[in-house]
């Protein structure tokens, strides 16, 4: 009964406030959730934060002042606690490795896979979305066929090896592009940091010598994640129009004697461009999760690199950091294609 | 060359898994200046002919007919282009449920606009102007909001008034009303078939009126042909119901509720499947 | 004696295609066959079936298979090109046989594919019937767990599990799984919710059925069918985790000839002797292929809602 009273207290709260608050409770549990399962993942974890921090030579007075210091002798809640503080004020520990805060060491990494996740979501758009349309509406033709086999191909390959292989094309035998690493050795410190992505950092410093190298460089590995990206964009466009194309409203339209490309564009298409935002948003966090092996394999300075180097130097505090950052950024994309929902379906706004 | 609309043996077959589905076996029936009604049963094929009329049955399905003609132009063989013009100008059709057959993230008046520009040269201004007097016409009090508006803002009687505006704005000729009401609430259906009526009679309109409910029909229409399994079985002017012979067209009629005679029981509808093997009766004039 | 089987074999399929099934095991076998019937009209799912059932005869039979040792060096051949005296495919860096060191590796493949097609479905199992069976809190908790492994990209969120429990075979299988059970959590609820309305759930009530006797007994065998699919369309996926893993070296440990660390090896003579590391890609991609064509016709056959028709 009282929990009856409860819920109808909440639902006379006008909507308009109710929303968002029930949206921003979700990203709050979600956000605290991950942290959790960080910081356990953390406290599982066989190295000895206190060993690797006073060394193997430490006396017993010194390797407990540590374990105190570290706070590890309280409860876990509390540590985790803790822990939560901390990560809001930005700190995620310091990195073992670089001996720098784990915060500034991803701020300085997180660009590149930014550039290269951007770059290759873009190429998935522009490339996929069209086909997608295209196999829907030539559904069951030569047409819908290729793009079928275009995605069964990028959904089975490892991207690892096809980077491996790209590279051996098209750099070691035909030389078309920029080898691994986002510049030349002799380009590298030429233009200031302002974004961090050298394309643009070049773009504004108007220095095209370093776009056009930082170009041959980017090219391979985002066409790379471009084409995961438009293998997935291509089928989820293809079956949203196939719902569409087989939708009332779309005879209707064909009754007022419009063009098939009207039909298509202008009626379908519009229809399904907010689920779109969705099937991109996802798609770049998982551009975002690709470039982890892409990142190796083109020994690209982003975060994959970043927690895989980490990884196998045992540098937790730098691996958990990361994990945390890619996770959160993955939330946020989630929320920010579902306000992008709210604001721009009709719909949705009742 | 008087008639609007005329078909000959018009077939409409589906592949299936188990070989050809015939919807629509072998009908012929003509349209004058009148409104004839198609009444059938789901699955009678009623629909199937209304949109093979306007050549819009989807892919695997193949429609064949030894003569199909809407106002002398010749449906079997026009080409698309030509066959574009032709809908929403010269033909045009209202659907079932206007939840499902307006587009739901376009305005309304921007949907109503939309049969008229691709018809004829007309400025913005006026084509706005136009849409207002049709949704007036279609007894629409605001139309300026309704204009403004999108579907979902709509109630049903709404949505199927702005259903006939947008069919009827290029000015047709030729009007098919498929299953308009039966989506709709009890108490608006006659309500937006009278204002359908209405206007079809003032612009001098033909009218093919597809529906299950064969006393509705009758209100609203001068000759009606009966459909089961595909084919016509009779046909009947909406006057001289009462003298229909078929048994179908019979079971049809003595299972609703009359007011005016006594039933103790209302008749169960018997279908003899020999009806499917008749021969189809021909509606052409 | 060939025509009498030949009317055995009328017989059987006569009953198997009887419109009116005469007992419970009569009809699901019935269904079974029609689905079969359904899944071997798609060519592309029966290629996907076919390299499957190669790769698990490999796997089987990989001794008898490979003309050479995996393990044994023989370091004055080293890096040898494809059809060298008696290595079809090659030699790596050490020597060793490449064919050989494939063959082997589809038994690492195949050992992590069926684990975690095993462990990963079962603990999403479990949770989503519970979850949907329940309801109310427990049902709110369950799944705001659920949708918090499901926020965290999955190849990380494994990176960080086999950063913490260490690398090998085992942890990665069990870091691939606790990254893979929340989908198919989601579909059990899903399909639970269904169930427990239905009014044959009521009538086992009746009969004073417990939640646990309904859930293992009513509720999990009419998730699996739902849940095959997904498997089956998941596996390409856990293929391409765990060679990315044995890429990184957090997978199966050397000298073992996993594909994915194999790749890894060969990575540093890429521009030289490019079939080191070409061949084991090679591998994965067939088999990951393979999985989603034969996903892709099972959906079609199982899940006619998602072919659109």
């Amino acid at each position: 009964m009282k929990n009856l009273d409860g819920q109808r207290k909440w639902l006379s709260i006008p909507p308009i406030v109710r929303k968002p608050i029930s949206t921003l409770s979700t990203i709050v549990v979600t956000m605290v959730g991950l942290l959790f399962i960080t910081f356990i993942i953390g406290r599982v974890m066989p190295v000895d934060p206190v060993l690797a921090i006073v060394g193997e030579r430490a006396s017993q007075e010194q390797y407990d002042a540590t374990y105190i210091a570290l706070g590890l002798d309280r409860p876990l809640l509390v540590q985790f606690f803790y822990y939560l503080v901390d990560v809001f004020h930005g700190n995620l520990g310091v990195s073992i490795r670089t001996g720098l805060p784990v915060f500034e060491d991803i701020k300085r990494f997180f660009p590149a896979t930014m550039e290269l996740a951007t770059i290759g979501t873009i190429i998935g758009i522009i490339v996929g979305i069209p086909l997608g349309v295209l196999a829907a509406v030539k559904r069951g033709t030569w047409i819908d066929q290729i793009a079928r086999f275009i995605a069964l191909i990028g959904y089975s390959i490892p991207v690892f090896w096809i980077g491996l292989v790209g590279l051996l094309i098209f750099y070691g035998i035909l030389g078309w592009v920029g080898g691994p690493g986002r510049l030349d050795i002799f380009y590298e410190d030429l233009v200031p940091q302002v974004t961090g992505m050298i394309l643009i950092d070049s773009l504004l410093a108007g220095d095209l010598d370093v776009f056009s190298n930082a170009f041959s460089h980017i090219v391979l590995p985002a066409s790379i994640l471009g084409y995961y990206s438009l293998a997935y964009i291509s089928r989820m466009t293809r079956s949203f129009m196939l719902e569409q194309l087989n939708s009332e409203y779309i005879t209707a339209a064909r009754v007022k004697g419009l063009s098939e490309a009207r039909v298509i564009w202008k009626h379908a298409f519009r229809n399904i461009g907010v689920q779109l935002i969705t099937v991109v948003a996802l798609s770049y966090a998982g551009l975002l999760e690709g470039s982890v092996l892409t990142e190796i394999i083109f020994s690209w300075p982003g975060i994959g690199s970043y927690i895989t180097t980490s990884l196998l130097s045992a540098d937790m505090a730098a691996v958990l950091g990361g994990t945390v950052v890619v996770g959160l950024v993955f939330v946020c994309l989630n929320v920010l294609s579902d306000i992008l929902y709210r604001l721009l379906d009709p719909r949705a706004k009742q | 060359m008087s008639n609007l609309v005329d078909v000959e043996n018009l077939w409409v077959r589906f592949p299936t898994r188990t070989g050809l589905f015939d919807a629509v076996r072998g009908v012929s029936f003509s349209l004058g200046k009148e409104r004839l009604g198609i009444v059938g049963e789901s699955g009678s094929g009623k629909s199937m002919t209304g949109r093979a009329l306007l050549r819009l049955i989807r892919k695997p399905g193949i429609v064949e007919a030894d003569r199909m003609q809407i106002l002398g132009h010749d449906v079997m063989s026009l080409p698309e282009k030509e066959m574009r013009k032709l809908r929403g100008r010269d033909i045009s059709m209202v659907m079932q449920d206007p939840k499902y057959s307006l587009n739901p993230v376009m305005r309304v008046g921007e949907q109503i606009v939309e049969t008229l520009s691709i018809h004829e040269k007309v400025d913005k201004k006026l084509a706005r102007q136009k849409a207002l007097e049709m949704l007036e016409a279609v007894v629409i009090r605001d139309p300026e909001r309704v204009y403004d508006a999108y579907p979902h803002e709509l109630s049903g009687g709404m949505g199927q008034r702005v259903m006939i505006a947008m069919m009827l704005i290029a000015n047709p000729k030729i009007l098919i009303a498929d299953e308009p009401t039966s989506a709709l609430d009890v108490s608006v259906q006659i309500q937006v078939l009278e204002i359908m009526d209405k206007l079809v009679r003032e612009r001098g309109m033909g009218l093919i009126f597809i529906s299950h409910d064969l006393r509705l029909v009758s209100n609203f229409c001068d000759r009606i042909l009966i459909m089961y399994g595909g084919r016509i079985v009779e046909i009947c002017e909406s006057g001289k119901l009462d003298q229909a012979t078929h048994p179908y067209t019979r079971g049809l009629l003595n299972s609703m509720p009359q007011l005016d005679h006594k039933n103790e029981r209302l008749e169960v509808l018997n279908r003899d499947p020999a009806w499917r093997d008749q021969e189809s009766v021909s509606g052409l004039l | 004696m060939s025509l009498v089987k030949e009317t055995e074999k009328q017989s059987l399929r006569a009953w198997l295609l009887a419109e009116v099934p005469t007992s419970r095991n009569h009809a699901r076998m019935a269904a079974w066959y029609q689905n079969w019937l359904a899944l071997k009209r798609n060519t592309l799912a029966m290629a996907g079936l076919g390299i499957l059932v190669a790769v698990v005869f490999i796997a089987v039979f990989a001794p008898l298979l490979a003309p050479h040792d995996p393990f044994s060096q023989d370091l004055a051949n080293r890096l040898q090109p494809l059809g060298f005296e008696g290595h079809p495919l090659g030699t790596d860096s050490l020597g060793r046989d490449i064919l050989s060191r494939l063959l082997y590796g589809s038994r690492i493949t195949l050992y992590i594919v069926t684990l975690v097609a095993i462990i990963a479905p079962i603990m999403g199992l479990i949770v989503g019937t519970i979850s949907g069976y329940a309801g109310g809190w427990v049902d709110v908790v369950l799944m705001r767990i659920t949708d918090i492994f499901l926020a965290f990209p999955k190849l990380v969120l494994a990176l960080a599990f086999v950063a913490a429990l260490g690398a090998g075979i085992e942890n990665a299988v069990l870091a691939i799984s606790l990254t893979a059970w929340p989908p198919y959590a989601r579909i059990a609820r899903a399909e639970t919710l269904t169930i427990r309305k239905s009014d044959f759930i009521q009538a086992v009530k009746l009969q004073g059925a417990g939640p646990i006797r309904i859930i293992t007994k009513h509720i999990w065998p009419l998730c699996i069918s739902s849940l095959v699919i997904r498997v089956t369309l998941d596996m390409a996926g856990v293929i391409l985790t765990a060679a990315g893993l044995g890429f990184l070296g957090l997978g199966a440990q050397p000298p073992s000839p996993e594909w994915g660390a194999m790749i890894s090896e060969g990575r540093k003579f890429i521009l030289d002797h490019w079939w080191v590391a070409t061949m084991p890609g090679l591998a994965i991609f067939m088999v990951s292929l393979a999985f989603n064509l034969l996903g892709d016709g099972l959906r079609d056959v199982l899940d006619p809602k998602e072919n659109g028709r």
